[in-house]
């Protein structure tokens, strides 16, 4: 086994968390646009652009590399935009937003998880994740 | 869903995601005892799954079974990636994957209870 495997750290549980949003994001814009996408069609087109932003961030954050890393850190700062723009439009205009997504109201249907998320993406990527300072960090 | 059933696991997997996050904290990775843990909690997520599907056959039916058995199935995969994805770690990390894998089962079985008692 290489040993790139065995000292990810944080990065390991973060991307377990990303793998959970993926779930959440991915089969909950599943069902809102298969079932119902005619109810509330930019709802459903932001929970479907979230899941996607969430399995792209899992990918990078689990893969090694310089080039995972900016995709990495392109991914989690799209998604702390995302929820941003998509948290303060939901509470602007709620009769855009009939239904939820994951962002709406900054993700609190969610126990704020969306909002830190990409927070600690970021940290994390900055901290351990940049290719040239990561060596000997991590392991414990 | 049998409700006992239910409020069992919900309370064992959420036993499961503290002691992992008290064993993450004393800086420690997974061990065998958490294998075992998570392993009973997947064996009365399955009983629970078959319990299910009998009565869905039977006649007692949700008023989404789709939803209700791909939150069923979706359960059952959880602890088995969190596992793999833990034991390739050997820091106290793997410890918090674990938990953050036991929190996730329990919010899902909550769901899955909600699903089950709407009807259509």
């Amino acid at each position: 086994m290489a040993d790139e495997g065995n000292d990810r750290g944080p990065g390991r549980a973060l991307v377990a968390v990303y793998a959970v949003f993926v779930l959440a994001a991915g089969s909950r814009a599943a069902v809102q646009i298969s079932t119902k996408f005619s109810d509330a069609p930019t709802a459903y087109v932001l929970s479907a652009l979230a899941a996607v932003v969430y399995v792209a961030a899992t990918i990078a954050l689990a893969s090694r590399g310089p080039r995972a890393h900016r995709a990495a850190v392109a991914c989690c700062s799209f998604e702390l935009f995302g929820v941003l723009a998509v948290g303060t439009y939901s509470l602007l205009d709620s009769s855009a937003f009939p239904d939820a997504t994951v962002w709406s109201d900054y993700g609190m249907g969610y126990l704020f998880i969306p909002l830190v998320l990409p927070v600690l993406g970021l940290l994390y990527l900055h901290r351990y994740g940049n290719p040239r300072t990561a060596r000997g960090r991590a392991g414990a | 869903m049998i409700i006992a059933l239910v409020v069992v696991l919900i309370v064992s997997a959420l036993g499961l995601a503290v002691g992992s996050l008290i064993w993450a904290a004393l800086d420690r990775p997974v061990r065998l005892g958490h294998l075992v843990a998570g392993a009973a909690v997947e064996i009365l997520l399955l009983v629970q799954g078959v319990i299910a599907v009998i009565r869905v056959i039977g006649g007692t039916r949700p008023a989404s079974v789709p939803t209700f058995l791909a939150y069923a199935a979706g359960s059952l995969l959880v602890l088995p990636i969190a596992v793999m994805w833990a034991l390739e770690e050997r820091t106290r990390w793997s410890s918090v994957v674990l938990a953050v894998a036991a929190a996730t089962l329990a919010v899902i079985v909550l769901r899955m209870n909600i699903v089950w008692n709407t009807r259509g």
